[in-house]
């Protein structure tokens, strides 16, 4: 990793830069909640002063760059006896400025699962790769628990990363894009002082979680607790609407919908993100569902996001944002559901 | 055209209109750049909104509105005797929709307030489902089209077609949109069927739950969740008994 040092002004060029060539989205205030605190959303800008890069997390994650809720994967058109398919993976390139780390980590699991699985995905690779990313520190969002997860730091994934040292920036250099596009604008190297200034402000927002989650331990946990009261008292509230799949950085599920034209010239596959909270998830053809209650499907998401996908990865999938917890109407939130199972487990 | 080598049919539809406002039957003739298609890929012998035709050789009776007099059970029951299949279109042939309303007063009351002097005939609300065999509800108010033309490809290819199950929340978060409980609105959202693509939501109404309750749908804890919210159990009550999807239910 290559360390910079850029001012501030000299960042708002090189969006300016960014934006001569590309789509650039970043952080904008999308409306209030009525307690006057704003929702930022990942959107298109056309100028730096359309970006509130103080937001706390983005009520969506900016994922949906990456693998958007709906996506066409292929259209046939059919003539005579014969058909033509189209595929169309090309995107414009874009930029994202302002993730956050978590996030960024979010997509370097998601990396781990679409890129480097055995069915690596070109539609995922082609926005990937077509995606400069300049991440942002900032200090720890409300209910955020990324610090408990491993997720507050992120050490790849991106192109640029900075952190704010109050006059200038801190950044860090991931690609050799990255390096690229930053030399465009004025950068230096960092001096002693830039170096301790952000060792400080790294450990200023370290200190500054308020939520706290131990996941030492819990795969084993989860094993143990299968059978756990937890799961009915959390999967009784549970409306099986899935917006926390929605919302969560990480979750990938999907299904593919046949759409056919009316005069069946033609058709397309579509895919559809959808939610392992859904009531039909684990239906089977003949109209089985192996996971017919509120309750096993509740514990089936958490089951992958702490204990399945550690075994295959060596790291749990969640990424510790919250977001899943903010926007469920019923209360249900990672910290509560994770705390009850190990005050049950110590029992 | 074959699809996949299967040569669609070419049923014989009628529609009939019972208690209801045709609105339904409308969306039927919408979507004009499909229209074409849409009516080519069937045959209508009666169907009073787009043809003079009136045969009564149908093999699927698509039924707009619910019963709400005498006379309409003796032509429903005939309609079911001649059709093959029949489709409940919309909430009111589904639920009875918002006719349903009238059944919680005093049916002459509801006739005064309506008619004033000059009482009609009238009777309380049912779903078709509630006096005939239905083989197929399609839910909302009114029903998307784009939903009917793929129960018709279906229906003409010979595939089975499912509903989506989820509730409209999970539409409605894919359109980025912000809960509208946390704006102070009520909205059924989270245990109303999904397919619609949460128009209300998106519009900041609130889900009126039109096309009916989620598969398995967690109603207490809805109702618990609304309370705590700060809503009355009257108004959820309306709201929950609009469209009379959830009768039944609760
Ligand atoms: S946990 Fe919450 S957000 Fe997720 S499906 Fe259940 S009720 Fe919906
Ligand atoms: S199984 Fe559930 S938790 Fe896992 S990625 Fe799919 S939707 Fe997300
Ligand atoms: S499970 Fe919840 S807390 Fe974890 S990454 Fe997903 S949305 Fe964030
Ligand atoms: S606005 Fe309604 S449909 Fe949308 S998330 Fe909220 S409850 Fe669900
Ligand atoms: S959001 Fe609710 S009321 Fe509106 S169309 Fe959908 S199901 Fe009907």
């Amino acid at each position: 990793m290559l360390f910079k040092v850029m001012a501030k002004s000299s960042f708002e060029e090189l969006v300016g830069l960014l934006l001569e060539s590309n789509e650039v989205i970043g952080p904008r205030m999308k409306t209030r909640h009525p307690d006057g605190k704003g929702v930022h959303q990942f959107l298109p800008i056309t100028a730096f002063a359309d970006m509130d890069l103080d937001y706390e997390k983005s009520e969506y994650s900016p994922k949906t760059y990456f693998l958007p809720f709906k996506e066409n994967l292929s259209t046939y058109r059919f003539q005579g006896g014969d058909w033509e398919q189209e595929i169309k993976y090309r995107i414009q390139p874009r930029a994202i400025v302002g993730m956050r780390a978590c996030d960024i980590n979010a997509l370097v699991k998601l990396d781990k699962v679409l890129l480097k699985g055995d069915f690596p995905s070109p539609y995922y690779l082609a926005r990937r790769k077509n995606t400069f990313i300049i991440g942002l520190d900032h200090d720890p969002c409300e209910n955020g628990f990324c610090a408990s997860v491993g997720s507050d730091i992120v050490s790849h994934g991106f192109d640029l990363f900075l952190t704010d040292l109050g006059d200038r920036y801190f950044v860090a250099i991931d690609s050799d894009r990255g390096y690229r596009v930053a030399a465009n604008v004025e950068i230096r190297d960092p001096t002693e002082a830039d170096n301790e200034a952000y060792v400080q402000t790294r450990n200023r927002i370290a200190k500054g979680f308020k939520v706290e989650v131990s996941i030492r331990n819990l795969p084993q946990i989860l094993d143990l607790e299968f059978q756990s009261p937890v799961w009915k008292k959390w999967g009784d509230k549970c409306l099986s609407c899935g917006s926390c799949s929605a919302v969560c950085p990480t979750c990938y599920c999907y299904g593919v919908e046949e759409k056919v034209a009316m005069d069946f010239s033609e058709s397309a596959k579509v895919k559809r993100l959808y939610s392992c909270n859904l009531y039909d998830f684990a239906m089977v053809a003949g109209g089985h569902n192996f996971r017919p209650s509120r309750e096993s499907r509740l514990k089936y998401r958490y089951y992958h996001q702490h204990r399945g996908f550690v075994e295959t990865y060596d790291e749990p999938k969640c990424v510790g944002c919250n977001r899943c917890g903010d926007v469920c109407l019923a209360g249900i939130n990672p910290p509560e559901v994770i705390t009850d199972l190990e005050k049950e487990a110590a029992r | 055209m074959k699809y996949l080598g299967i040569e669609p049919a070419r049923p014989k539809v009628a529609v009939f209109d019972f208690t209801g406002c045709e609105g339904c039957e409308l969306q039927l003739a919408n979507k004009e750049e499909s229209l074409a298609a849409f009516l080519g890929s069937i045959e209508i012998v009666n169907f009073r909104e787009v043809t003079s035709t009136r045969r009564d050789d149908y093999d699927v009776a698509i039924i707009d509105g619910c019963i709400s007099r005498d006379d309409e059970v003796e032509r429903i029951k005939e309609i079911r005797s001649r059709a093959k299949i029949l489709v409940a279109m919309g909430s009111c042939a589904s639920f009875g929709g918002v006719n349903r309303m009238k059944n919680a007063y005093n049916l002459d009351d509801a006739n005064r307030e309506v008619y004033g002097d000059k009482p009609q005939a009238t009777g309380l609300t049912r779903s078709i489902k509630e006096v005939v065999d239905v083989d197929l509800e399609i839910p909302g108010c009114p029903v998307s089209k784009e939903e009917v033309e793929r129960i018709v490809q279906h229906l003409v290819l010979g595939v089975a077609f499912t509903f989506p199950v989820s509730p409209v929340c999970f539409d409605c978060k894919h359109r980025f949109i912000t809960c509208l409980f946390e704006h102070g609105k009520l909205c059924l959202g989270s245990i109303a069927r999904s397919g619609c693509n949460a128009p209300c939501p998106a519009g900041g109404l609130g889900c009126w739950g039109c096309r009916g309750p989620a598969e398995d749908c967690n109603l207490e804890q809805f109702i618990a969740i609304a309370r705590e919210r700060g809503f009355s159990q009257k108004e959820i009550d309306e709201r929950l008994g609009f469209f009379g999807g959830f009768e039944g239910l609760r």
